[in-house]
């Protein structure tokens, strides 16, 4: 064995030299932005579940792919170019999952469950089973507030086309603005897979940051007085109820948009077990087990889309400025439509409920909680904030259904 | 609006404002008849709860009332009519009834004790 030959080989096979190449200072950029993110994650708890996985598929995905000569790396673990090639016409891997599997690296062969759209259906059979519908179905005029709240979506579209962006890739960076991962998620994965990675890390990113973003408008928009309106008890709601909602909501929200029936159907099943009584176990197994297998696989395969040639871009910077645009919409349009509602009702609704509308649950109404107590301490607006929370899930699905008719 | 991508978007701006107000609309009205069903659902739950109430409330009167008829109904063969208790528990006052029946020689069904009344000791 020549020993000087060897080491020569191992130093340019390393990740190190990688750094050196054409772009590779990019990849440095990445990791910082992974660490930066792993910061946020662990020592804020920014959604830290789902952000330590993407933070560390990021962090794996850029310390193993350096281009060379548009290639990646050989012991990449994601290949951008084979599922550029998987959604090339012209490529004889056109949709060909075998190509991904022989070649594809670990992260690859797991993103197969993004692209397919099965990672966020789980995610939504494990919300389904974990959402308790009452509130909502104690007061269905929530429904109205969790549809003002898909403000957002549609404006943030708008703009996004209105700053050059394709009405697919529009749509997914509107989608944003419903608040909701798993449906950002996705229509990205098949309206516009190339931005999976900056739509997912903002729409994360945003959802953890509803504590700062919401309150500023919520008190902006609303008076002391309407802040300080205690909503009063709900009435009760029976278990017939709780079992037919989910069979309804099925049936009348996929006969309307059948685009939703990975989503909403996964959802409602979810719920269905949860509630029926006799699935108790599977009920359970979706909330823990498959919710905490999925969100592993899901976080780290999205991680893997930040491959530094296309996550640093001005798109990006572009995407991140939408979202917070369409977040800022989204309360803005529940806060609107609750202060609609506080007038019509005479005072009996405090507007304040309207934010939660966007679907971030239960983060968005936990801050209509603090922010209505802040005004009345004894005021206590949790479980009617909840309402149009979960209304928001349905509203966002049914928004991501039509933007899926429109441009799929 | 000045365009920052080379390559413009596919889609008009006029053609994005009427998909994004259409697409508003579609959610509003999705969630406005959902809420419309939801709400017909609750209503006949609400009804057949007010139902089921009313008629629990006449099950309870009417079983009130035979309790009240019964006690002015006649009394069975060999019973000696009703007794009063005043402060006296029920088995207090079976051992009390079976004490006097015991010491009178008596079949319990041929007395008629009126009332049994505990005296205090202040009342004595």
């Amino acid at each position: 064995m020549n020993i000087l030959e060897t080491l020569q080989t191992l130093l340019e096979d390393s990740g190190f030299m990688g750094f050196f190449m054409d772009g590779g200072w990019k990849n440095l950029i990445m990791i910082a932005v992974a660490c930066v993110l792993l910061y946020l994650g662990i020592r804020k708890q920014f959604e830290p579940l789902l952000l330590v996985g993407i933070a560390f598929g990021c962090l794996l995905v850029n310390v193993s792919n350096f281009f060379i000569d548009g290639a990646s790396s050989p012991d990449a673990l994601y290949h951008p170019e084979l599922w550029s090639q998987f959604l090339d016409e012209t490529s004889e891997h056109y949709h060909s999952y075998g190509n991904i599997m022989a070649n594809g690296g670990l992260l690859d062969i797991l993103y197969i469950g993004v692209k397919t759209g099965l990672y966020p259906s789980l995610i939504f059979l494990g919300i389904g089973a974990m959402t308790d519908f009452g509130p909502l179905l104690s007061n269905p005029k929530s429904l109205l507030l969790g549809a003002a709240a898909q403000l957002g979506v549609f404006l943030a579209y708008f703009g996004a086309v209105c700053l050059g962006f394709t009405g697919p890739q529009a749509a997914s960076i509107g989608i944003i603005g419903g608040a909701d991962g798993p449906t950002a998620i996705f229509l990205t994965s098949r309206l516009a897979p190339e931005l999976l990675g900056p739509i997912a890390i903002a729409a994360y990113s945003y959802m953890a940051l509803i504590p700062l973003i919401q309150p500023p408008l919520m008190k902006l928009l609303t008076t002391e007085k309407e802040r300080s309106v205690k909503m009063v008890q709900t009435r009760q709601v029976s278990k017939t109820e709780k079992i037919l909602f989910p069979i309804i909501v099925s049936l009348f929200v996929i006969l309307l948009l059948p685009s939703t029936a990975p989503l909403i159907g996964c959802l409602m099943l979810g719920n269905l077990w949860r509630e029926c009584g006799v699935t108790a176990r599977l009920s359970d197994t979706v909330q823990n087990a498959l919710m905490n297998i999925v969100t592993v696989f899901l976080g780290i395969s999205v991680g893997a889309t930040t491959v530094a040639s296309s996550f640093l871009s001005l798109q990006t910077l572009y995407i991140v400025g939408l979202g917070l645009l369409a977040f800022a919409f989204s309360t803005i349009g529940g806060l609107l439509v609750g202060k609609i509602m506080y007038k019509l009702s005479g005072g009996k609704i405090n507007p304040l409920i309207g934010s939660a509308g966007v679907s971030a649950v239960p983060m968005a109404a936990r801050v209509s909680q603090d922010v209505g107590k802040k005004a009345n301490p004894s005021n206590f607006l949790l479980m009617h904030a909840m309402g149009p929370n979960v209304a928001g899930v349905i509203g966002s699905a049914i928004a991501a259904g039509f933007l899926l008719a429109v441009y799929k | 609006m000045a365009m920052v991508f080379p390559i413009a978007s596919d889609t008009g701006i006029g053609e994005a404002a009427v998909t994004a107000v259409f697409g508003y609309a579609v959610v509003f009205v999705g969630l406005v008849i959902l809420m419309a069903l939801i709400s017909a659902v609750g209503a006949f739950f609400k009804a057949k709860d007010r139902k089921a109430a009313a008629a629990a409330a006449a099950a309870k009167a009417e079983n009130t009332v035979p309790a009240e008829a019964s006690s002015a109904a006649p009394l069975a063969p060999g019973s000696a009519g009703h007794v009063k208790l005043f402060d006296v528990p029920d088995k207090e006052a079976a051992m009390v009834m079976a004490v006097v029946a015991h010491k009178m020689q008596k079949p319990l069904n041929e007395l008629r004790f009126i009332s049994i009344k505990e005296v205090k000791n202040d009342e004595i």
